[in-house]
């Protein structure tokens, strides 16, 4: 064989991917590129603001700093809310979110109709946002606590729905049939069968979502729907800073809180 | 002896006392909630006729101002892309700082405390001092998408990091290679999978949450959206909501899409 066919078919250097694979990826990262620098692009930023944006955020912090901490009790049972409509709202979609799982899981819906139902149902519930869904809920129930409560749960749907499903369709098909040899009825099937394999990530779901929730209820009050947000919206647009600084630092304290706990809980079940 | 003739399945607490503890508990939690709950139950028994009047006046949706959703939905999606790009250089170096196993312990301290920091507060949150800082308008929405982005990638980059195997870092280490050789050879190729498909995910996830931080003023369909819940223009917040909900399917069947291919 000659020097050149020799040092073609074993080459010295060793590439991991060829020429042509090689070309491939580049034009993904020039397509990459080429997409961020457009939509940056196209945004038409400002960016003269990024010379004062310093001395933006130093006054910002200087009327943030030292807190009012005279104005803690007054955000005692503001938060007290918060924490009911994460807690009710989690506790309301755990009854709701169990059977649209069941229906959107291919293994225990009844037929492609109510599977696509439930597919359709989890895929609304997650695209719109809690705070979305907490315009749509103001609007039918009125500012208050039941508004944020509804639109905590409607968004929690999909979240657990989504999560159980997939969970439902990892499920041990011996245990089922075996239950289902004994001449169960298909909801003994279900209650014996699958809802004990799939307990514990309906139960780790369900605190995960949960603390998610806190966060989630901190900002409901900013449409109205009640807890700590009315009072920090309130303060914000009056431009009380010293007052939203003692209500970010509870927040912060709920979330760690909050946090700490659902971790904690988490890993005695797993 | 005798057999029993029926079998109760296992509950899932064994110690009687911890089970009526537990539902105790639970009752007197609901209680406590409907008492301090400062909830008005006229108003909210009158919700469901309000609901069917609000629903009736959704149908049919108006799209005669497409061109203003058209244009707010293009700035949503544009912010998400901007910030997700951005948001996936930055979060490399936070989540490098936020591994035990690759930088002393101090730097290790502080990226996890940033990284906890910038993951507490609700984006709207976010965007309200991102609003005061850079005025109205997308660029505040898309560095709140920033902040978002990169608590959520620096995370799961800190722990793919971790439960990198040992042996794979020592190996290149012996070889004699400096930090950034490191870093090339032994840590991206591990991460790279995990990386792109929690970023195209965060993308996603994005396009979500640009919907939201519109409400405050920080750009995108969301200020579109709040004004025509003020307004009364229900007909049109249905044909926002709609074009929202296809949006995100749409991103959704694409992201799985391109994340089924990269396996």
């Amino acid at each position: 064989m000659s020097l050149q066919n020799h040092q073609k078919k074993y080459p010295e250097i060793w590439k991991r991917y060829n020429p042509k694979q090689t070309l491939v990826q580049y034009c993904w990262y020039t397509g990459i590129v080429f997409i961020a620098v457009w939509s940056v692009h196209n945004l038409d930023i400002p960016w003269f603001y990024f010379l004062d944006a310093h001395l933006q955020a130093a006054d910002l912090v200087e009327r943030m700093i030292p807190p009012d901490w005279s104005f803690f009790p007054d955000i005692v049972d503001p938060l007290i809310e918060t924490l009911h409509i994460a807690t009710l709202g989690t506790v309301f979609t755990v009854f709701l979110a169990f059977p649209v799982a069941i229906i959107s899981a291919r293994n225990t819906t009844f037929n492609q109709v109510t599977w696509f139902i439930g597919r359709l149902i989890l895929v609304t519930s997650r695209s719109v946002n809690t705070v979305v869904w907490g315009l749509l809920f103001v609007a039918i129930f009125g500012p208050g606590p039941v508004a944020g409560i509804f639109s905590v749960a409607a968004r929690s749907i999909g979240f657990v729905g989504k999560l159980v499903a997939e969970a439902i369709e990892e499920i041990d098909h011996g245990t089922v049939e075996a239950i289902e040899a004994t001449g169960a009825s298909r909801l003994q099937i279900l209650l014996i069968g699958v809802l004990p394999q799939v307990m514990p990530v309906i139960l780790g779901t369900i605190i995960y979502r949960w603390d998610i929730n806190i966060r989630e209820s901190t900002v409901l009050g900013f449409v109205g729907a009640g807890g700590i947000g009315i009072v920090l919206y309130s303060s914000i647009n009056l431009f009380a800073w010293h007052e939203v600084s003692v209500m970010l630092v509870a927040i912060f304290g709920v979330v760690i809180v909050s946090e700490y706990l659902s971790i904690s809980v988490r890993k005695k079940i797993t | 002896m005798s057999y029993p003739t029926s079998w109760r399945p296992p509950s899932f607490f064994n110690n009687s006392f911890i089970r009526f503890g537990l539902l105790a508990l639970v009752l007197g939690y609901f209680l406590f909630s409907y008492i301090t709950l400062d909830a008005d139950w006229e108003r909210t028994s009158k919700g469901i006729p309000r609901a069917l009047d609000i629903f009736k006046r959704m149908f049919p949706p108006d799209f005669s101002r497409w061109d203003l959703l058209l244009r707010g939905v293009l700035e949503s999606v544009q912010m998400a892309l901007a910030a997700s790009f951005i948001g996936m250089l930055i979060a490399i170096p936070v989540g490098l700082c936020a591994a035990n196993n690759l930088v002393p312990r101090p730097v290790y301290f502080l990226g996890r405390i940033f990284l906890g920091i910038s993951r507490t507060f609700h984006e709207i949150i976010v965007a309200i001092f991102f609003v005061k800082i850079f005025g109205f308008g997308p660029l505040a929405g898309v560095l709140t998408l920033v902040v978002a982005s990169f608590s959520f990638i620096g995370k799961m980059l800190a722990e793919d990091i971790e439960n990198m195997r040992p042996g794979k870092l020592e190996a290149i280490k012996a070889t004699g290679a400096s930090f950034p050789k490191l870093l090339l050879y032994a840590v991206q190729p591990h991460i790279l999978p995990r990386y792109i498909g929690v970023s195209i995910y965060r993308l996603d996830a994005n396009i979500r949450h640009s919907t939201v931080v519109g409400i405050v003023g920080a750009g995108g369909i969301g200020q579109t959206l709040a004004a025509s819940f003020s307004r009364y223009d229900y007909g049109f917040s249905l044909a926002i909501l709609i074009t929202i909900v296809s949006l995100v399917f749409a991103g959704e069947f694409l992201s799985n899409w391109v994340r089924g291919r990269l396996r």
